[in-house]
């Protein structure tokens, strides 16, 4: 890792690390080492990148240590578990690999923070398969966009960069882009075009999107349905009209949030989503495309498929790789006892917390995490993209970017962290 | 460190050595000449009777990136019957249609492989099919960058640049991705389906940039050739799959009017339509070209019975081919203007009359064509079968009688429909030697690999003389990998770290300015960004780049 080199005042083109669309055209100045985002900022990054670099030391039951200490008692910890469980991991593919290689060693469970919403894709993806596509394809070509539960309002500078473009590839008016919202408690004020034009919105309830995109599947198809006025609370010929437009355009997606459709079998609705968009594909062009996986989920689960095989909620224990989305998820596997150790690592999100499980704890997170409890070990660590280099996977799972150091900071990185701990286990 | 292999039994085609007793001598991970007879030698190995070759090099395997990873995430029964352990000295993984990184390694190089390149790298993706190709130890790697398909080459082609500038962008592109050659996938057909065309004929216009396959290849395969990259164009047909494409194969030989060209897993290239299924075998016709054409070299992409996943840049194809998927389940992207990708679980049946023609059409080419410099040994893994099944197949083409006993067990009308039993060839220790060492080092410009002369990399596999083929190429009793025993008995014994062969061809460099600014309009990544740099792939410390030279 390259520390204490001396680094440019003024970064351009960065990549922002702080969500799953992963901007890269962030100009950052580094005035004695505080970060000002001078260009192409949105509130998460302007929040997270001027954070300032915050003090703190290694602790081992909230006593100050020295990082060999730490890390010593860490290994420990690891040595003395039957079933350790590495979680949160918020962080970049270079920590990831080696998270991997701990987990291996010392037969863990793995699980990322923000999986609850993932897994509901991979069910899809294990289930039925899915027609996708990245952010470049949506930016130059699509024509219908419909929002299926979620306003995009997590990933700022989503509607600017690939919506509302106002060049595109194939000389196509993106103003007349048309802009569908389903669900409910949607904020539709980034669907109105530049020129004015407004989106429209069909409200249902969340967990009812799934009713409403049968309907429109059946519509699609030709089928008949039952003679109703209204499904879901939106009229049925509302529905008739998108139906049409979803059969006409030449190129449509669907966008949904894995992590905001946050009921009881929500894979279901998503399973539609994809079920819908294969079908359209007999006749014209269609897509899904989700938006999720910050805090490096896509990187983490990408890593977890590449170098076990598996998607993440992977459990070492037996030696080799068991994979089970449910099972091995971090609630069920602490409300369920399974595990007698915990690892948690966040290292871009100080506001995330770690669970208070009743097991011995190391927490790697950013020095200015709050913790309401003292861990057995705390290891500040430094924040990828803005401490270190490295390298995260967009939410498309496609595109990766290289991240940049932009200040010195004495914090590891979750990568050295890690490597050290496997060394002595 | 002076090695000595002892009295094997020695194929080294590049120095016309067909099965010679000789000794090697390995200094420092390099073959080195017989010392003078003062000099200490620090590990003998007697090799009496043992077949000694170099390390074997796939040069068409499916091994990392966006859509082998999609395949891993969408198939966890597959896998869940193949579970890899760890080991004191490996770790655990899983195997089967699409093995995690680690296991593929292993099992590359438990076979006596020491290299192997993906051949399907998409520019946008790049830099995790990097990720995940150094995170495969032991063997060496190497990527094809995919082009024909991308809007920056498409759009240059339709307003007719001039050739030298887009031989510029092909420089560019093999440097900015960390690429060894390109590849062109259904030439310009991954972008015409999202344009919803369903179908691309070699003369078939893209609707929206006007060009055709045919100006595509013509036009790529020159580039690349005026480039100076050693590895001809790598060409992915059109039509692939489609009865009656023998015809397209053909044409498409002749398009490039004499340039060097590559066309990969031709079995799904050689299809006729004769019979009362419409369905046959065009193997004859491609071989007979291939014979006439010295500038053509292909691999084979051999069907082997039994489940796998298919995973292919080829939208438009896995798109048509997805009614067939095995388990009920595929996935399908277009990604950014620039590829695409689909991944098709697929069983090869032996009952089945296409599958089990495929089968002999595979083996047919490789029987018909008579250069072994000129045919690559490969399944396209996972396309046609596992990697793995690899030591099957070279005894179904070193073993006529077991070959004709595997067709009496295939669906009768097809076994009937195939000359494969009028066959006798059968290829020898020499011609194996050829086609997946000799044969594929020299086609992609590795020239201090593939052979055994002094100053070669020490990759060096040594084989059991055993009369069944496929014991023998599973198992092989020794691997050395840069000099280094790495597998014993078809059993890693130090994991090392492979490299990745790349080539950095000479452009005019300002072509950047016109990329720059087509990258700030119509992009969702910067320029600076989408380039890969040498520290990225060796800085997690799990590899090193190795820069071939161009001709």
């Amino acid at each position: 890792m390259k520390t204490k080199q001396s680094l440019a005042k003024v970064q351009k083109d960065v990549p922002c690390p702080f969500c799953s669309i992963h901007c890269d055209d962030l100009v950052i100045q580094n005035q004695s080492g505080k970060l000002k985002v001078k260009e192409n900022g949105c509130p998460i990054s302007v929040e997270r990148f001027e954070r300032p670099l915050a003090q703190s030391t290694p602790a081992i039951n909230g006593k100050t240590a020295t990082l060999d200490e730490a890390i010593s008692q860490a290994a420990g910890i690891f040595k003395k578990s039957v079933e350790p469980l590495i979680a949160g991991l918020g962080t970049d593919v270079g920590g990831m690999r080696s998270v991997m290689e701990l987990a291996d060693k010392t037969g863990s469970i793995i699980d990322h923070m923000h999986h609850d919403g993932a897994a509901r894709n991979m069910l899809v993806l294990q289930d039925l398969g899915w027609v996708m596509t990245t952010m470049g394809e949506i930016r130059n070509r699509a024509e219908l966009i419909i929002f299926a539960g979620t306003d995009a309002s997590n990933y700022p500078r989503f509607y600017e960069r690939v919506v509302w473009n106002e060049q595109s590839m194939f000389n196509y008016d993106t103003a007349k882009r048309d802009i569908v919202y389903i669900g409910e408690n949607l904020d539709t004020s980034r669907g109105k075009s530049p020129t004015g034009k407004k989106p429209t919105h069909l409200k249902c309830p969340q967990d009812e999107i799934s009713e409403v995109i049968s309907v429109l599947h059946a519509l699609v198809g030709g089928n008949k349905t039952q003679k109703k006025d209204e499904i879901a609370g939106i009229k049925m010929a509302h529905l008739e009209k998108l139906a049409e437009q979803m059969k006409n355009t030449r190129y449509g997606v669907i966008v949904w949030a894995p992590g905001e459709l946050d009921f009881p079998h929500a894979e279901l609705t998503i399973q539609n989503f994809c079920e819908i968009t294969k079908y359209l594909n007999r006749e014209t062009r269609f897509a899904g495309f989700f938006l999720g996986g910050n805090d490096g989920g896509m990187s983490a689960n990408n890593v977890s498929a590449w170098q076990s095989g598996f998607p993440l909620r992977v459990n070492f224990s037996k030696g080799y790789p068991e994979h089970d989305l449910q099972k091995y998820a971090t609630a069920n596997v602490l409300k369920n006892k399974e595990a007698d150790a915990l690892l948690w690592i966040s290292s871009f999100n100080p506001e995330i917390k770690p669970p208070h499980a009743k097991i011995p704890t190391i927490v790697l997170a950013t020095a200015d995490t709050k913790l309401d409890f003292k861990p057995d070990v705390f290891i500040p660590v430094s924040t990828p993209g803005v401490d270190h280099s490295g390298q995260m996977i967009r939410t498309d799972s496609v595109v990766s970017l290289p991240l940049k150091q932009l200040r010195n900071s004495d914090n590891p990185s979750v990568k050295e962290v890690v490597r050290r701990i496997v060394e002595l286990v | 460190m002076l090695i000595k292999l002892s009295g094997g039994t020695v194929y080294d085609p590049v120095h016309g050595i067909n099965g010679e007793q000789r000794d090697i001598y390995i200094r420092d991970g390099q073959i080195t000449r017989r010392p003078a007879a003062t000099v200490d030698i620090d590990k003998t190995y007697d090799l009496k009777g043992k077949v000694i070759m170099a390390g074997a090099i796939d040069m068409h395997t499916h091994i990392g990136g966006g859509k082998v990873n999609i395949a891993r995430m969408m198939l966890p029964e597959d896998h869940r019957q193949d579970l890899v352990s760890r080991t004191p000295l490996t770790r655990s993984g899983c195997g089967h249609a699409a093995p995690s990184t680690l296991t593929a390694g292993y099992r590359y190089v438990e076979m006596g492989y020491t290299a192997c390149f993906e051949p399907a790298m998409l520019p946008a993706n790049a830099r995790q099919a990097h990720m995940e190709m150094a995170d495969t130890p032991i063997v060496d790697k190497g990527a094809y960058a995919m082009l024909g398909s991308d809007d920056f080459f498409l759009r240059m082609l339709a307003a007719k640049k001039d050739q030298e500038a887009i031989a510029d962008y092909v420089g560019w592109i093999i440097n900015a991705t960390q690429a060894l050659a390109i590849k062109v996938v259904n030439p310009g057909g991954i972008s015409a389906f999202k344009f919803n065309q369903r179908k691309l004929d070699l003369d078939e216009k893209n609707e929206y940039y006007g060009t055709t396959p045919r100006d595509i290849i013509k036009c790529l395969a020159r580039a690349v050739n005026e480039l100076g990259v050693p590895h001809p164009l790598h060409v992915h047909g059109c039509n692939l799959g489609v009865p009656g494409n023998v015809q397209t194969t053909l044409d498409t030989i002749n398009s490039v009017e004499g340039l060097p060209l590559h066309l990969t897993h031709t079995q799904f290239h050689s299809y006729g339509t004769e019979g009362d299924r419409q369905f046959s075998s065009g193997a004859a016709e491609i071989a007979e070209a291939v014979n006439a054409n010295p500038n053509i070299s292909i691999d084979v992409g051999q069907v082997l019975f039994g489940q796998t996943v298919t995973a292919s840049g080829d939208t438009m194809r896995q798109y048509a081919g997805h009614w067939h998927a095995h388990p009920k389940k595929w996935v399908l992207m277009d990604i950014e203007c620039d590829a695409g990708c689909g991944v098709v679980p697929f069983k090869y049946r032996d009952k089945n009359f296409v599958n089990a023609l495929q089968w002999a059409i595979g083996l047919e080419l490789f029987l018909l064509v008579n250069d072994p410099w000129r045919i690559f040994l490969t399944t396209d893994h996972p396309n046609g079968a596992p990697f793995t099944s690899y030591p099957h197949l070279i005894r179904l083409l070193m073993d006529r009688s077991f070959r004709n006993d595997m067709l009496s067990t295939i669906n009768k009308d097809a076994a009937a429909s195939s000359v494969l039993g009028s066959i006798d060839r059968e290829y020898s220790l020499y011609d194996i030697a050829i086609m997946t060492r000799a044969a594929p080092a020299r086609s992609l410009g590795l020239k201090n690999r593939g052979h055994l002369g002094s100053g070669s990399i020490a990759d060096i596999t040594v084989y059991n003389n055993v009369k069944n083929r496929e014991k023998m190429f599973e198992k092989p009793l020794y691997v050395f990998k840069d000099g280094e025993l790495v597998a014993k008995n078809g059993k890693i014994v130090k994991v090392t770290t492979g490299g990745t062969h790349v080539l950095k061809p000479e452009y005019d460099k300002s072509i950047e300015r016109s990329l720059k600014s087509y990258f700030d309009k119509y992009q969702t990544i910067k320029l600076g960004n989408f380039k890969i740099d040498d520290d990225e792939i060796v800085e997690h410390g799990n590899g090193h780049i190795i820069v071939q030279p161009c001709t």
